[in-house]
């Protein structure tokens, strides 16, 4: 059952966590000054993963790039690009080796805590199962709950 | 390329190699023969944070080896009127050709290496690494042991804090180590660092009580408790003398077993000690001069010669 109207154009986002729809919309920077529609389910019920989360941005087609940043939070959401109507696309998460400049490194000590240097955040990909994510200038592991906090 | 943040910037082999370079530097260190590989080439010492041993020996590398040392200082310098790390390195890029850094944040080496072109040299980043200290250790090993494989060592004090400790041991446990680490419950080593040793296959023991470990070390790593880390005065006393090593302690031990300390010291490691065969801190301390020296020639691309008269 669709519980939201369909979009004519835009982009929906499936199998979210449960309860992730929200963290979804800000590391997309989506969660202030944006005119787009979007609507939005929270916690229903999912044959895959119980319960999920779906989004869908109207008028808008996310790219690849803006995508990718959601594989810290929702690895396995299925995207879809919908154009009048239908689907006119399927993209799916790609979690790079290296995210750069899409989120802070979260240690107090660490270098790139001065906002006046220029270097892009840099935090590797250690491994995606568990999740763990480690600054590349100060080496620290990042608290993978925490980590849209640090969003850029 | 030359940059040395971490010790994984190096391999087994390499290290080796470097420990090989820095023997056969010895005579150069020690002032007997004058080998001016580097002339012409300027060290730049850039020490945001204090130090005594990294930064003289440096400077006693560089110089003994024929090359320039320019030093930073941070205090009246534009560094405190607040220029941002990224644009001091770019003026140190355009003033030498190799530079040394130590600096109280942590991932400030890679950030400098990732700012220039010319090599960067990791002296200590907060409380991060300091590889350099670690080549020196390890040649200390070396130089008594004749190899690094398969050694029993022990590391006592403040293994919490002390990053010496850190690095030494994850570099020993790649060449087959056996660690006992030796520490009040609560400067025990970082978790974590306890796990990637473990996952490295060492056998790995922690314990608080020292005496019992002594008759089967190769190695004993004293390191000092270290007060300006603690809350308060009472705190630090709870600990502060848990630990003393003196020579009647160690009568027993193995005949070719050694003593190391990064110094300095306080009352942890007692002087009768010094008098001792096993004594090897101040060889240590002196090590670093040709362990660097083989490491500045490493990030210059510099070839040391097999045999220096
Ligand atoms: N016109 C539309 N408006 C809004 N969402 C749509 C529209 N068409 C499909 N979707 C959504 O896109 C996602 C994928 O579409 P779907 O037809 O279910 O493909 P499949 O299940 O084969 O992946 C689903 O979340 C679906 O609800
Ligand atoms: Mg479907
Ligand atoms: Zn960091």
């Amino acid at each position: 059952m669709r519980r939201v109207t369909a979009i004519c154009n835009g982009t929906a986002i499936d199998h979210i966590p449960s309860g992730h729809a929200l963290q979804v919309l800000k590391m997309l920077r989506f969660d202030v000054g944006r005119s787009n529609p979007i609507s939005m389910v929270m916690n229903v019920p999912s044959g895959k993963m119980g319960r999920k989360d779906v989004l869908k941005i109207e008028d808008r087609e996310l790219n690849q790039e803006e995508l990718d940043r959601l594989a810290l939070i929702a690895p396995k959401a299925s995207v879809a690009i919908i154009r009048n109507y239908s689907v006119a696309e399927k993209r799916t998460i790609e979690l790079g080796s290296e995210l750069i400049n899409i989120v802070k490194c979260s240690f107090s000590n660490c270098i790139t805590q001065n906002d006046r240097e220029p270097l892009p955040h840099k935090l590797k990909i250690v491994s995606s199962e568990p999740m763990e994510i480690r600054c590349s200038y100060c080496g620290k592991n990042q608290d993978i709950d925490e980590i849209v906090d640090y969003i850029i | 390329m030359g940059d040395l943040i971490t010790m994984d910037d190096l391999t087994n082999k390499e290290i080796l190699q470097i420990l090989k370079e820095a023997n056969t530097l010895l005579p150069v260190a020690r002032g007997e023969t004058y080998l001016p590989l580097l002339q012409g080439k300027v060290l730049g010492n850039l020490f945001f944070e204090n130090s005594t041993r990294t930064r003289m020996s440096f400077e006693t590398a560089m110089k003994r080896l024929g090359g320039e040392v320019i030093n930073l200082s941070s205090i009246g310098s534009s560094v405190a009127k607040g220029e941002t790390l990224y644009d001091t390195m770019q003026m140190v890029d355009g003033y030498t050709d190799i530079a040394v850094i130590r600096h109280p944040n942590q991932g400030a080496a890679q950030y400098s290496a990732d700012a220039v072109s010319i090599p960067i040299l990791n002296a200590g980043d907060g409380a991060g690494n300091h590889p350099t200290q670690t080549m020196l250790d390890l040649f200390t090993i070396h130089e008594a042991h004749g190899s690094l494989e398969g050694l029993n060592v022990m590391m006592v004090g403040d293994l919490r804090y002390g990053r010496t400790t850190h690095s030494l041991s994850h570099a020993l446990v790649r060449f087959g180590a056996e660690l006992t680490l030796v520490s009040p419950e609560s400067l025990k080593m970082p978790a974590e660092i306890v796990s990637d040793l473990k996952n490295h296959g060492a056998e790995v023991t922690e314990t608080e009580e020292m005496a019992s470990s002594i008759g089967s070390a190769d190695v004993i790593y004293m390191t000092r408790i270290q007060k300006e880390r603690f809350p308060d005065e009472d705190e630090y006393n709870k600990v502060a003398g848990v630990y003393k090593l003196d020579a009647s302690d160690i009568s027993e031990a193995k005949a070719e077993m050694i003593v190391m300390h990064p110094l300095p010291r306080v009352n942890e490691l007692h002087a009768s000690v010094d008098s001792t065969k096993h004594a090897r801190y101040f060889q240590q301390a002196f090590n670093g001069v040709p362990t660097r020296m083989a490491l500045l020639c490493r990030g210059l691309g510099i070839k040391v010669p097999k045999k220096v008269k």
